[in-house]
């Protein structure tokens, strides 16, 4: 029998606020434990929340980008579980009226585009972090609080390599939407991983399995590709599977039932009493989405569609937004797009990182990229003679054409100087010349060097062969 | 004798420089030592603190300091065992928080401050603000200083009987479901449950956040309107406060009922009102119309509701606001080989009985397949009873009824039965489902044993300046406020 | 509303509180008894009623995203039963 796999991923990622979402401690990386910390992250008694806004707005921003209803009402309501790292041993996030509904995330897979709906993003606190030693655990609230969002999908996934894509994806669009760092190795995004399996046609879901806090997003691809087989082959051998929750265990490469003692799971949600309930009115939503920018994925299709450049170099486009941004500057009312995309892909980019500057510091403009091929392009100074006009731009500024000017770097096509030069040649070097008219052709290369030498690089090439050619045939 | 005066008398004697501060604290701890033995309202003093903040206080009214802007510059003023004091003690009456301090200044405590209060002592209260009596507090009891055989009320039992005997210019409690205007009843004094939102409720250690407010208790209403005013307001760390103006609550006061309506809902004066309650409740009514006021009876028909609902929502919103007594960052652990263990071991041994019934309560309305039959649908029935109030109060000012239907009762007659305890508060607890303001101030008392009576009138949502106005004049045209316990 | 298959026992290990057989047999018998009073509230009709969670009608109560000082390591701890190099330590927790 045919088996699919069926997934959906929830997945949380650290909202890229100052503070944290309940009270004014900073919302910091790698503190020394328990410093960024006050009585209301602590859960100590008599302490109130009080939401930050700017988390809210950050919420509403990543439901219009991932094509979300944002209803005009939503709430926070408490989640009830006793664990050692909740403060409050309640969790305040969303339950029946998140603050984001129905949306969906476009990607591209395979050949083409795949989309996974996603079913809500609602914001929430983060938890603190335990430390386990030998005989006991030690837990650090400095992480209690953070806003954290939470990204929940439809089963819509079907493999573990589009679960990577999706995730990646995600991460693209909130770091773009600067929603989130997404730093994986700080640990701003997890992910639980829903799996089931089904006969292929089936419509029935099957048993859920359910793997908790992954942190790495090649993690959930490896640990989803173990967990199929696992139920297939459960299947397959008569077995059956049952609900639960499952541990990855990264070194060994398998997951393993939490055989944590059984308490009931009973979260017993309701209303938040300490908080208000949130009703986004347009002038508050229109300041939000004032500040969209353009997914990834659009991003990439729009310049390879306007610009016909390659895939690859739009995803260098898509990747460093500022130089994208110049390029589509430079590229303005230019008639070799590809050949701007090279020179600032391959020239300006890398004179970038090796002077460790940004787009921002540059001397000169992006017209001048422009400049710069259209006079290549015409034929008034060589390529070569381009690399020199670039460095020169970069160094000091100023427009092409007056280094070109400055430097004496324009090309010879006039016939009179470079029949002369050309004449020349064939005189005084009459083997490769004969062995030209002989028919080797590669003969006449040696004479364009000499000419080419003689006019100390500023005869244009081009013209040089073709004259060389007329006066050999003579 | 200086601790005989109201606050305000004694706010004119400091004006004045008749008195200093730490004469007043000096006072307040005299009677202390000579009655407490036998109300057993405090729990706790930090006496050098006390007048240390008097000393402070003396030092600022020789500087030039006003009472026009500090209203409460050098008055002692005792607080109910929940409110969070920088490096001071709380502990609800609770064996669980064990010596723990708090590492903040609630924003009740920081407004008395700046108004000039001297904050002392920690008062007792039934175990987190549950119960009707102190009964339930793990310190033991207080006593009525009426008779002290009898309860004081609940759960701010300790301020109403540290007021009544004396010990204090008044005191700051807290009410959920009649938790200030109960023993203010029972011990003859003042207590006024504000509007929910009208004070904030940061660093006040929470019973049930949607329900619980914070309100004085005190000899005559001129002194709850002083106090109120110093504590109302918006508060930026609460956003369950309302940012409605703080009006000037004392400088309203003043005049008759003439053109006030009270409204008299039939549903409140059910069979089982004592006699004598009822009595001295139908002469308050008589009094108000002889003043001017407009009698009108009203329906509230869902009042008999009221007491279900609470103890739903109530104990719902409690079960989880006290999870946080857990053992883990504060308070007296019980250990365990796992934090399962650890958590029950702590939580088993650290709450009382009244505290673990309310938290399993609260804990079962809210769990898997029965939240819609009894959480949801008790919220429901809020929305009911705060409908109640707002047709009411479309044709009237304010509401007149009993505080409660009986005089204080004895120590340990309600004790194996708490549903009968939880009726009691049948008359309060509307108020506090709606979210509106109420008062109970002395109407009477009792012949045999002489124990006081009290008369409650609700008010408009924001409509405490009103409220205060009525019970004011109510209070200028009788005696009861000026009767003491004999100690 | 049945409330004639209240498990104590399960209850109470939710709310994280060990109670003794006898408790459990008291509170038990109690809350059977407020439950069955609070059945009450069934004699309502509450169709199309809105559940009120809030006392006053107040929405969007927000504070700006502004950082605020934090309390010292030794405040934040300073009320732990147990604690070492900065954390607050709790017996060993199995994940």
């Amino acid at each position: 029998m045919q088996y699919e796999a069926v997934i959906g991923l929830e997945t949380h990622c650290q909202l890229k606020t100052k503070s944290k979402m309940f009270c004014g401690c900073a919302n910091e990386f790698g503190a020394v434990p328990n410093t960024n910390v006050c009585p209301v992250c602590l859960g100590m008694p008599g302490v109130l929340p009080v939401p930050n806004e700017r988390a809210l707005q950050l919420t509403a921003l990543t439901g219009y980008l991932l094509n979300c209803e944002v209803p005009g009402f939503a709430k926070f309501d408490r989640k009830n579980y006793f664990y050692p790292d909740v403060s409050k041993d309640y969790q305040i996030t969303q339950y029946d009226f998140p603050s984001t509904t129905t949306g969906h995330v476009d990607f591209e897979f395979g050949d083409g585009i795949e989309r996974v709906r996603v079913t809500r993003a609602h914001i929430e606190e983060d938890v603190g972090k335990n430390n386990h030693f030998a005989q006991h655990s030690g837990v650090d609230f400095n992480r209690a609080g953070v806003p954290l969002l939470e990204i929940v999908s439809e089963p819509d996934l079907r493999s573990a390599d589009m679960a990577y894509e999706y995730l990646n994806a995600l991460k693209d669009i909130l770091i773009y939407g600067g929603i989130s760092d997404c730093d994986m190795e700080k640990g701003m995004v997890r992910c639980d991983v829903n799996i089931s399996v089904r006969p292929k046609g089936e419509e029935k879901l099957g048993v859920k399995v359910e793997i908790k806090n992954m942190n790495t997003f090649s993690g959930v691809r490896r640990a989803i590709n173990y967990e199929v087989p696992r139920q297939i082959e459960t299947l397959e051998s008569g077995g059956t599977l049952v609900q639960e929750t499952r541990r990855w265990d990264d070194v060994a490469g398998i997951t393993e039932s939490m055989r944590t003692k059984e308490h009931a799971h009973d979260y017993r949600y309701f209303p938040e009493p300490d908080i208000m309930p949130l009703k986004p009115d347009e002038t508050w939503l229109a300041e939000v989405f004032s500040h969209i920018v353009e997914l990834p994925l659009a991003r990439k299709q729009r310049f390879v569609s306007d610009y016909g450049i390659p895939a690859q170099d739009a995803d260098v486009f898509v990747g460093n937004v500022p130089l994208g941004d110049f390029f589509e500057q430079a590229v303005e009312g230019a008639k070799n797009a590809k050949a701007i995309a090279n020179w600032v892909i391959n020239n300006l980019q890398a004179c970038l990182i090796e002077t460790g500057t940004t787009v921002d510091e540059l001397k000169f403009e992006p017209a001048a990229i422009r400049e710069l091929v259209a006079i290549i392009d015409a034929g008034t100074i060589s390529s070569k003679g381009g690399q020199e006009v670039f460095a020169a731009l970069f160094e000091n500024g100023g427009s092409p054409a007056a280094i070109v000017e400055a430097r004496g770097l324009a090309q010879v096509s006039d016939s009179g100087e470079l029949d002369k030069w050309c004449q020349d040649a064939i005189d005084s070097n009459p083997d490769p010349a004969d062995d030209y008219r002989n028919g080797k052709e590669n003969a006449i290369n040696f004479l364009k060097g000499q000419v080419m030498k003689a006019s100390r690089g500023k005869a244009n090439p081009q013209v040089v062969g073709e004259t060389l050619a007329k006066l050999l045939k003579g | 004798m200086l601790h005989e005066l109201t606050l305000t008398g004694l706010t004119a004697k400091l004006a004045a420089k008749e008195v200093s501060s730490r004469e007043a604290m000096q006072a307040c701890l005299e009677r202390i030592d000579a009655v407490d033995g036998q109300v057993n309202a405090f729990m706790s003093i930090d006496r050098d603190d006390a007048l240390g903040q008097a000393d402070a206080v003396d030092a600022a009214l020789a500087k030039g300091a006003t009472h026009a802007g500090q209203p409460l510059l050098g008055v002692p003023v005792s607080l109910k065992d929940l409110f969070c004091v920088k490096g001071q003690p709380v502990n609800c009456s609770s064996k669980i928080l064990g010596d723990f301090r708090s590492p903040y200044d609630g924003t009740v405590v920081r407004k008395l401050r700046d108004a000039g209060a001297v904050l002392f002592g920690r008062i007792n209260m039934d175990e987190f603000a549950m119960g009707s009596s102190t009964e339930n507090s793990a310190f033991g009891r207080s006593n009525n200083p009426w008779d002290l055989e009898r309860v004081p009320g609940g759960s701010s039992g300790g301020c109403a009987a540290a007021v009544a005997a004396q010990e204090c210019f008044g005191s700051i409690g807290t009410d959920t479901g009649g938790s200030i205007r109960q023993p203010a009843a029972l011990c003859g004094c003042v207590g006024l449950k504000p509007t929910y939102g009208r004070v904030s409720r940061y660093g006040v250690v929470a019973f049930a956040s949607s329900l619980d407010q914070v309100g004085p208790l005190t000899r005559d209403v001129r002194d709850s309107a002083t106090l109120l005013g110093a504590m109302a307001g918006h508060d930026p760390h609460d956003s369950t406060s309302v940012p409605t103006e703080v009006p000037d609550y004392v400088s309203e006061l003043g005049g008759d009922l003439k053109g006030i309506k009270l409204g008299l809902p039939g549903e409140f004066l059910i069979d089982g009102i004592d006699p004598e309650v009822r009595a001295a409740f139908d002469a308050a009514v008589k009094q108000c119309e002889e003043l001017g006021a407009e009698i009108q009876e009203v329906s509230m028909p869902h009042t008999e509701y009221g007491v279900a609902t609470y103890y739903i929502v109530a104990t719902a919103e409690a079960s989880a606001n006290l999870a946080r007594f857990d053992g883990i960052r504060y308070g007296d652990r019980v250990d365990g080989d796992d934090p399962f263990s650890l958590y029950c071991n702590t939580r088993g041994q650290g709450f009382g009985e009244e505290v673990k019934r309310r938290i399993i309560l609260g804990t079962y309305v809210l769990s898997s397949g029965y939240y819609d039959a009894y959480y949801l649908r008790a919220q429901k029935v809020r929305t009911l009873i705060k409908r109640d109030f707002e047709q009411a109060f479309e044709t009237v000012d304010a509401l007149i009824t009993p505080t409660v239907p009986a005089a204080a009762f004895k120590a340990g007659e309600k004790m194996d039965d708490p549903l009968q305890m939880y009726l009691s508060d049948i008359f309060t607890i509307s108020c506090n489902l709606a979210g509106t303001c109420g008062i109970s101030l002395p109407c009477g008392f009792t012949s045999d044993p002489k124990l006081p009576i009290g008369l409650q009138l609700i008010g408009k949502p924001f409509g405490e300046s009103q409220l205060l106005k009525i019970a004011d004049a109510y209070e200028q045209a009788t005696p009861w406020h000026t009767e003491r316990a004999a100690l | 509303m049945a409330n004639n298959d209240f498990d104590i026992h399960y209850v109470a290990n939710l709310a994280r509180i060990a109670l003794s057989p006898e408790q459990e047999a008291r509170l038990a018998a109690q809350l059977g008894d407020i439950l069955g009073y609070v059945k009450k509230l069934e004699e309502l009709d509450v169709t199309g009623v809105e559940p009120m969670a809030h006392a006053v009608p107040l929405a969007n109560v927000l504070r700006t995203d502004e950082v605020q000082p934090s309390i010292p390591q030794e405040a934040a701890l300073a009320n732990a039963p147990k604690q070492a190099n900065g954390l607050f330590v709790v017996p060993k927790i199995v994940e």
